[in-house]
C-alpha cells in the first residue's frame, strides 16, 4: 500500500471538509457518552481482571513448584502464559494509557503501574502513548511502522536487509519483550548517530537494564531456585511462558496497522491536522480483529484498534459497546471498516511483511519466465550502490505501470 | 557472667524484612504487600484501611458507621476526626469526619457520623448507599478539638447540625465531666442527630441540654446563648458547626475578652466554586501566573517560562499529568469541571485543562 495521499483511488476523495468535522462532532458525542456513564460498574471490572490474573499467576507458580512432574508443567505453563498475556495486555496496556486514572487510585494509575516485561512503564509511555498514537501511520514519523527493523509500506524505500524481514520479524516476535525495550529506548537510532555518551541516553539505558535484571532474575533464578530440584523445568516453564507472551502479544499487535488494506499517510498531510481529520486517520489507519469474547480479553481489547485508536484514554471494556456505533458511521460515510478474524488478519500482515520484503513491484512483474532475470535484477539491487538501486526500481515501477495498462486495456 | 539475649521483637522484625526483600524479587514488578491485600487488607504493615462493619440510621440524613480499622490504627483522641476514602461510582473520594466511638469498644471498631448534606457526593453515598463489607481507605486521626488533659470543671459546647458529632465523641468518652451545658441547634427534633442519647444524659443529670430547633424558633445568635448560659465567661467553650455561627461566636468572645476560652472546629467546605481562568500557582517552584479560561495551564505555564511535562499535547497520551493540589480546571474538550482540595490526590492533564478559578499546581 502506498500512502492515501498518492493513491488513485483514494477512500476519503469523497468527503468534504464539513463531513470530517460532523464525523469529528459525532465521534466526540460518542467518546462523551462513555464518560458520562463511567462509574462503578467499570471499576469493578478492572478489580476483577487483575484478582483473576494475580490467582492465575499466584495459582501457576505453585504448581510449577513441582514443575518435574510433567502434567505440573504443562498446566503450569499454560497457566503462567495466560496470566502473562493477561497482565501484559488487557491490564499493563491499559492502565499505562491511563485509561483507569480517573478511578483516582494510586494502585492503578499510568503514573505509577509497572509492567511483568523488560521494557520500563515510563519509556513505553512515551514512544507509545505519545508517538505512536499521535503520529499513527505517518510514514516517517510513526516508527511503529515496522519498528526499525521492516518495511511495512511501498513509500518506505527498499534497502538490501529488509530481505531478510520476515526472519527479523519472526525472531522479534519470539523476544518482543526485548524488541520493544530496544525500540522504546531508541537504541538502534542512538547508535547509528553515535550519541551512545549522551547522559540522558545512558540514564534511561540503565533504568531498562536494570528492569531487564529483576525480570530475569524473577523468571530465571528465583522461582526456579524456589523450585528446588525441579529448577530447569522451572525455568524452561518461565522462558515458554515469556515467549509465548511475546508471540502472542506481536501478533495482535501486527494485526493492528499492518493487515493489507490499512491506510498510511504522509508527513505533509499532518500539519495543521484539526481534530476531525485526527480522527480521520485513527479510523482508517487501524484494524480489528472479529472474534469471541475471550479472544477480545486476551488481545487486551486490541481486536477493537479502531475504537482504541479513536479514543485510548477510554476504559477497554467499554469499546465493544460502542464497535457498532462506530462501524454504523464507518457505513454512513462511505469508509471501509477494517476488520476480520484472528488468522485472517495475522496472516494478512505476514503476507504484507513478506511481499514488502522485496522491491516494490518485483513480485508483481515476476514469474516463472523471467525469474532468473528477476533474481539477478533482485542481485544487483542487493548489492549494488544506492544508485544503481534507484534506477532499476524505477525499471521495476514502470514495469507494473506498463503491465497494469496492458491489462486493463 | 550474662549473656544478652536480642529482644525477639526486633530479630522477628529484621527476618520479616528480609523474608519480605527477597520476596520482592520474585513478586517483582508488584510488591508482596499487593498479593497479601488480596487476603488480608487489614494486616499490620499495609497502608490503613479499615472495613465497614455496620451501618446505624441516626436521622433521616444521618448515619453511623462503625469501621473495623487496620492491625495499624492508633487510638484516637476524643474529639479528633479521620480522613477517609471511599470509591463512589468508581472514583477514590477523601473525606473528614470526626469519631463518635467509644474508645473502648470491645470489638476494637472506631465509629464516625455521617451527615448528608445537600448535593454532597460522598456524604450522601455513606449515609444512604454503603454496605457492611466496604474497604475503605482511612489515616491516622488527626485534630486539635479535644479537651486538655486536666478537663474543666464548667464546660459549654455549641453546635448545630453535624456539629454535634466531634462533641459527642468528647460526651462518650469524658465521663469525669461534672458541669455540662450542651446548647444545640437543629431544624427539628428529630433532626437532632443523638438526639434520644442527649436527652437520656440530661435526664440523668450528667449534662443541662438546650435543644434550639430552627425550623420553629428561628437561629440563635452569640446574645441569646449568653441569655441561655449566664455564666458563659466561665465555662471552656467548644464549638462546631456552619462557618457563620462560629464566626459570630468568636466575635462575641472576642469582645467580651475572653477568646481564650473559646475552641472551634471547621468542618472543610466541600464546595469549590469555579468560575472563568484564574490565577494559576506552582507550589514546588513557586511560579505564579494569570490564565484565562480559554487558554490550557499547559500553554500559559510555558509562556510564563515554567518547565512542564508534555506529550501530545492533545489529550490521549497522558504525558502532561501533574497534581492539582487544589482549586478548580476546566477539562476543554467538554466543559467538564474538576476540583480539588489539599489531600485530595486529584491529577490533571495540563494540556486540555484550563483554570476555572484560581487552583495550585504541585510542580
Amino acid at each position: 500500500m502506498t500512502v492515501l495521499q498518492k493513491k488513485a483511488d483514494n477512500p476519503i476523495e469523497h468527503l468534504t471538509p464539513e463531513d470530517i468535522e460532523l464525523i469529528g462532532k459525532e465521534l466526540d458525542d460518542i467518546r462523551q457518552s462513555v464518560i458520562d456513564t463511567r462509574g462503578e460498574n467499570d471499576a469493578r471490572y478492572i478489580r476483577k481482571v487483575i484478582d483473576v490474573h494475580r490467582k492465575i499467576e499466584l495459582g501457576s507458580r505453585a504448581v510449577l513448584l513441582a514443575s518435574g512432574f510433567p502434567p505440573a508443567f504443562v498446566v503450569g505453563t499454560i497457566g503462567l502464559s495466560v496470566a502473562k498475556i493477561l497482565e501484559n495486555m488487557e491490564i499493563g496496556h491499559n492502565i499505562l494509557h491511563g485509561q483507569w486514572d480517573w478511578m483516582r487510585d494510586p494502585k492503578i494509575h499510568s503514573t505509577t503501574w509497572e509492567w511483568d516485561m523488560a521494557s520500563p512503564a515510563d519509556q513505553w509511555k512515551h514512544s507509545h502513548n505519545e508517538m505512536h498514537h499521535t503520529y499513527t501511520n505517518v510514514v516517517g514519523k510513526d516508527n511503529d511502522l515496522g519498528y526499525g527493523i521492516m518495511r511495512v509500506d511501498e513509500d518506505q524505500p527498499w534497502q538490501p536487509f529488509h530481505l531478510g524481514q520476515p526472519l527479523w520479524s519472526f525472531i522479534n516476535a519470539c523476544f518482543f519483550e526485548y524488541g520493544i525495550a530496544a525500540y522504546d529506548l531508541e537504541l538502534a537510532g542512538t547508535i547509528a548517530k553515535k550519541r551512545t555518551g549522551d547522559p540522558e541516553f545512558r540514564a534511561r539505558a540503565k533504568a531498562v537494564l536494570r528492569k531487564i535484571g529483576k525480570q530475569v532474575r524473577k523468571d530465571y533464578v528465583i522461582h526456579p531456585l524456589l523450585s528446588g530440584p525441579n529448577f530447569l523445568p522451572t525455568l524452561a516453564a518461565n522462558f515458554t511462558a515469556n515467549l509465548v507472551r511475546n508471540l502472542w502479544s506481536n501478533s495482535v499487535i501486527l494485526c493492528g496497522h499492518f493487515p493489507e488494506g490499512v491506510e498510511t499517510f504522509e508527513k505533509k498531510s499532518i500539519e495543521g491536522e484539526t481534530r476531525g481529520e485526527w480522527y480521520l486517520r485513527q479510523m482508517l489507519g487501524s484494524a480489528n480483529i472479529s472474534g469471541s469474547k475471550a479472544m477480545h480479553i486476551m488481545t487486551g481489547n486490541l481486536s477493537h484498534q479502531i475504537e482504541h485508536h479513536l479514543f485510548p484514554d477510554l476504559p477497554s471494556n467499554r469499546y465493544a459497546e460502542i464497535a457498532p456505533k462506530i462501524r454504523d458511521l464507518f457505513d454512513r460515510y462511505g469508509l471501509n471498516y477494517h476488520t476480520a478474524p484472528l488468522p485472517q488478519q495475522v496472516g494478512s500482515a505476514w503476507h504484507k511483511i513478506i511481499r514488502l520484503s522485496l522491491p516494490n513491484g518485483w513480485l508483481e512483474l515476476t514469474n516463472r519466465r523471467n525469474l532468473l532475470q528477476q533474481l539477478a535484477v533482485l542481485y544487483k539491487m542487493t548489492t549494488g550502490s544506492p544508485k544503481v538501486r534507484r534506477t532499476l526500481q524505477r525499471k521495476l515501477t514502470a514495469g507494473v505501470r506498463l503491465t497494469r495498462a496492458a491489462a486493463a486495456a | 557472667m550474662t549473656a544478652t539475649v536480642p529482644r525477639p521483637s526486633s530479630a522477628r522484625r529484621a527476618l520479616r524484612d528480609r523474608v519480605m526483600r527477597f520476596a520482592e524479587l520474585a513478586t517483582t514488578p508488584l510488591l508482596p504487600a499487593d498479593y497479601l491485600d488480596m487476603v488480608n487488607p487489614l494486616r499490620s504493615g499495609a497502608d490503613l484501611r479499615g472495613r465497614i462493619v455496620a451501618v446505624h440510621p441516626e436521622t433521616r440524613d444521618a448515619a453511623t458507621l462503625v469501621i473495623r480499622p487496620g492491625a495499624d490504627w492508633q487510638p484516637h483522641v476524643p474529639g479528633q476526626w479521620v480522613r477517609i476514602g471511599v470509591d463512589v461510582d468508581g472514583v477514590r473520594m477523601w473525606r473528614a469526619y470526626s469519631l463518635t466511638s467509644h474508645l473502648d469498644r470491645p470489638d476494637g471498631c472506631i465509629a464516625i457520623t455521617v451527615k448528608a448534606i445537600p448535593g454532597g457526593k460522598v456524604s450522601h453515598h455513606l449515609v444512604h448507599r454503603t454496605r457492611p463489607g466496604t474497604l475503605v481507605h482511612l489515616d491516622q486521626a488527626t485534630g486539635e478539638f479535644v479537651l486538655p488533659s486536666q478537663v474543666p470543671g464548667k464546660a459549654l459546647f455549641v453546635t448545630a447540625g453535624s456539629g454535634i458529632t466531634p462533641v459527642m465523641g468528647i460526651l462518650r468518652n469524658h465521663t469525669g465531666l461534672t458541669d455540662v451545658v450542651v446548647v444545640h441547634s437543629a431544624p427539628t427534633a428529630d433532626d437532632v442527630v443523638f438526639g434520644a442519647e442527649l436527652r437520656e444524659l440530661a435526664a440523668a443529670g450528667r449534662i443541662r441540654l438546650v435543644e434550639q430547633h430552627t425550623d420553629t424558633a428561628g437561629m440563635l445568635d452569640a446574645a441569646a446563648i449568653a441569655a441561655l448560659v449566664p455564666d458563659l465567661a466561665e465555662r471552656a467553650t467548644w464549638a462546631c458547626g456552619p462557618v457563620g455561627m462560629l464566626e459570630a461566636l468568636e466575635e462575641h468572645w472576642n469582645a467580651a475578652g475572653i477568646a481564650d476560652r473559646l475552641f472551634t472546629e471547621r468542618f472543610r467546605p466541600t464546595v469549590v466554586v469555579a468560575g472563568e481562568g484564574g490565577t494559576v500557582t506552582f507550589s514546588k517552584t513557586g511560579a505564579s501566573l494569570e490564565a484565562d479560561g480559554a487558554t490550557p495551564i499547559l500553554d500559559a505555564a510555558e509562556e510564563a517560562g515554567v518547565l512542564m511535562p508534555s506529550g501530545c499535547r492533545m489529550g490521549i497520551c497522558f504525558g502532561c499529568v501533574l497534581p492539582l493540589r487544589e482549586g478548580a480546571v476546566r477539562d476543554l474538550r467538554n466543559g467538564e469541571v474538576t476540583t480539588a482540595a489539599p489531600g485530595d490526590g486529584v491529577l490533571i492533564q495540563t494540556c486540555i485543562s484550563a483554570a476555572a478559578g484560581a487552583c495550585d499546581i504541585d510542580h
